[in-house]
């Protein structure tokens, strides 16, 4: 018999001996973070940016598998007694010598959980984690010219990067509404001084908005290179039009961390099968925070429509896309069960998911 | 159905006025849960799961009686443990805003041969939506006894205080066998369809898993204790049993405790389902650690009101329900355990026999009255 096969019939009998409960509802007791384990994390520090934003420092558990970077890791925390789960990108170089990562988070208005993390987070917390996942990320062969185009808390994945490789030619037009604002700017300063950065630092407040259209002004080869941007929805939207404008689209590469909203129509009544509850929704919230504010257990990912970390079978009614109104309705197997992304779609009227 | 309804005096007006103020009730804890309430319940399974394995630790050397009485005893509370304030709780949903997919009513699974599944059916529907409705609460009596004075009394009652013993000491298998209804599914037309066999499937698989554990894998790792291990988990079941059976005897059974009838509830309204609630449920007086044992299932009458409030937070509630009791004049059924058991237990007993004399309907005494 192979060790692996040994390991799985003593990990069988062990079960045996733990019935009802498992041999990892045990183990989670002493350790957490062992291989084998779901994936966790412990908050080993936590270092302010500015007012609003912190770099909190994570030892990933065992089965952790590292990320590129760029990518964002999901990460669930117990803010008030409610688990909750939101996408970071990795700030940490992929090189790190001691194994730990970081997110940098900044707190928006009304933000739980990265309020939390900014605000009250506490070294020694135990957090859940999944597998970092995301395609913001550099291609195998480093391009020769690149452009970050960033601004506020989008600076974090571009960070990832820029702290992960050593470009040839590499420019970031970062915005920011004051200087103090600026996540980073003391390391973002530090690679200039280096001469492995130009920097472009626009204050918002005093300088206006960045006009994407006269890009040009701040960085002539604009066109010729490749550009990561990431940042507030309208400078999204801009560049991806600016880009567009020039036919250049292929060289521009977004990363959103919010979804675009769009349609809202009629809600209803909101029924989860399993665990047999029924609540009203209206027709903008999206099914995922219904069930989660009626204590449903949902999975979630991105939530914005990216991941399909959060798909559900949709058993009855319809469902309206958040994004684009499209309608999606269940279908009549009753096996063959149509997913939908709980996260970006919103109650058309009665339907019935499978939670 | 006693001859006096302890709730005439209130008008339809007030009953819902009651309803909005529980109403309100429930609402103030929803909105300060959080953190410590989580910490809470974490705190307990932790301190659960420790005491379990140390018990089970201790029990490897049952052969010496010290260890056999303390693991017994460490056992026995674990198991109590799990049953009530921890599985009751979880499968009743009072956790599931944490939305942690360890600690869920979906999720969970408890020390018992009922599997959770078919437990939360019989338990969270019909009980707790059919509270002490004859015929409709299997609660009442569990199907095997007379509860009330006026169901028939029928010779085969003479030995409910036998049965009720019987189901006592084996508590969970009764409640395995009522979660299956297995009263009406064994009849010859229902006991082979495909929905009852699977369920009766799921039930012997649990009692398989739980039987193996507890009698064969726990007292074989006993070694040379293999013998006193075995007594040691039977002993620990049978306190479970008895221990549970009891609190959950008091919740519904004293005297004074209301039983309805089934044409009563028709058309109820949220404030009629409140005082059914109210009126047929009983309390446990005592200490915080009786509070704790019971799964605070001696907050009974709260926990029938909000069946899905987190069990810590009872104790404050009952403080706000029971000056609802005293304002709209109504008797809340409260005493300390070995009373309520004791008087439970008469109960029991005297409606094995027949009703003393004939009953006199209310109404014809009134007429009877009126000619004299």
């Amino acid at each position: 018999m192979t060790s692996a096969a040994l390991r799985s019939r003593a990990w069988k009998l062990l079960e045996l001996v733990t019935t009802p409960l498992l041999p990892s509802d045990y183990l989670d007791l002493v350790s957490p973070l062992r291989a084998g384990a779901d994936l966790r994390g412990r908050i080993e520090a936590v270092h302010h940016e500015t007012a609003d934003a912190a770099t909190i420092v994570i030892r990933p558990g065992k089965g952790w598998r590292g990320h590129v970077a760029g990518q964002y890791v999901r990460v669930g925390i117990d803010v008030d007694g409610v688990r909750l789960w939101r996408a970071y990108s990795v700030t940490s170089p992929t090189s790190r010598a001691d194994g730990r990562i970081t997110i940098t988070v900044k707190a928006i208005p009304d933000g739980k959980v990265s309020n939390h993390l900014v605000r009250r987070a506490k070294p020694g917390t135990i957090i859940h984690l999944d597998q970092a996942t995301g395609e913001f990320v550099l291609p195998a062969a480093t391009p020769a010219k690149v452009l970050y185009l960033t601004a506020g808390s989008g600076i974090t994945p571009a960070m990832g990067m820029l702290r992960d490789t050593r470009f040839a030619d590499v420019v970031m037009v970062h915005s920011a509404p004051r200087q103090e604002d600026v996540i980073f700017r003391k390391d973002l300063h530090d690679l200039v001084a280096d001469k492995a950065l130009t920097l472009k630092e626009l204050h918002t407040d005093a300088d206006g908005m960045l006009d994407v259209a006269k890009l040009h002004e701040l960085v002539p080869d604009w066109a010729e290179r490749e550009t990561w941007a990431c940042g507030p929805a309208g400078l999204l939207d801009a560049a991806e039009a600016h880009w567009a404008e020039h036919g250049i689209a292929e060289k521009l590469h977004t990363e959103r961390f919010r979804p675009s909203v769009v349609v809202a129509g009629e809600g209803g009544e909101v029924t989860f099968g399993k665990t047999g509850k029924t609540v009203a929704a209206d027709g903008a919230t999206p099914l995922l925070n219904v069930g989660e504010e009626a204590g449903v257990l949902m999975p979630s990912g991105c939530r914005m429509g990216i991941c399909f970390g959060c798909v559900t079978p949709l058993k009855a009614g319809a469902v309206r896309d958040l994004r684009t109104g499209e309608i999606t309705e269940a279908s009549d197997s009753p096996t063959a069960h149509v997913l939908v992304q709980t996260c970006v779609s919103a109650a058309a009227g009665p339907c019935e998911l499978e939670r | 159905m006693t001859a006096i309804d302890p709730t005439a005096h209130l008008t339809a007006e007030q009953i819902e006025e009651l309803g909005r103020e529980l109403d309100a009730i429930r609402d103030e804890i929803i909105a300060s849960r959080g953190e410590k309430d989580a910490a809470y319940i974490r705190k307990v399974i932790s301190v659960q799961r420790k005491l379990e394995l140390t018990s089970r630790g201790i029990l490897l050397f049952s052969l010496f009686p010290p260890a056999w009485i303390i693991g017994t005893a460490g056992l026995s509370v674990a198991k109590i443990m799990d049953n009530m304030e921890i599985g009751h709780n979880i499968l009743h949903g009072q956790w599931d805003w944490m939305r942690d997919p360890k600690i869920h009513s979906t999720t969970w699974e408890w020390d018992h041969v009922s599997p959770a599944e078919q437990w939360k059916h019989s338990h969270n529907e019909l009980h707790h939506t059919y509270t002490n409705v004859i015929g409709k609460d299997n609660d009442l009596g569990y199907g095997i006894m007379r509860v009330d004075e006026d169901q028939k009394w029928h010779p085969m009652h003479l030995g409910q205080p036998l049965w009720n013993f019987i189901n006592a000491c084996f508590f969970e298998y009764g409640i395995a066998a009522y979660d299956l209804e297995l009263g009406k599914n064994l009849h010859k037309r229902r006991r082979n369809r495909p929905e009852f066999r699977a369920r009766a499937a799921a039930v012997g698989r649990k009692i398989r898993k739980q039987v193996l554990k507890d009698y064969v894998i726990h007292p074989l790792l006993s070694g040379p204790s293999f013998l006193t291990t075995l007594a040691a988990t039977f002993t620990a079941n049978l306190v479970r049993n008895l221990w549970s059976h009891s609190v959950i005897m008091c919740g519904h059974f004293p005297e004074g405790v209301q039983v309805f009838e089934r044409r009563s509830i028709k058309g109820e309204t949220r404030g009629q389902w409140y005082l059914r609630q109210m009126m047929g449920s009983a309390n446990i007086s005592g200490s915080k650690a009786m509070h704790f044992m019971t799964g605070n299932l001696s907050h009974q009458i709260e926990h029938h009101l909000f069946p899905d409030l987190p069990s810590n937070r009872y104790a404050e509630v009952a403080v706000k329900v029971k000056a609802l009791f005293e304002k709209y004049e109504l008797e809340y059924v409260t005493g300390p355990l070995p009373k309520q058991v004791f008087s439970a237990w008469r109960k029991v007993i005297r409606l094995s026999l027949p009703n003393k004399k004939p009953k006199v309907k209310a109404s014809d005494r009134d007429k009877e009255l009126v000619a004299a």
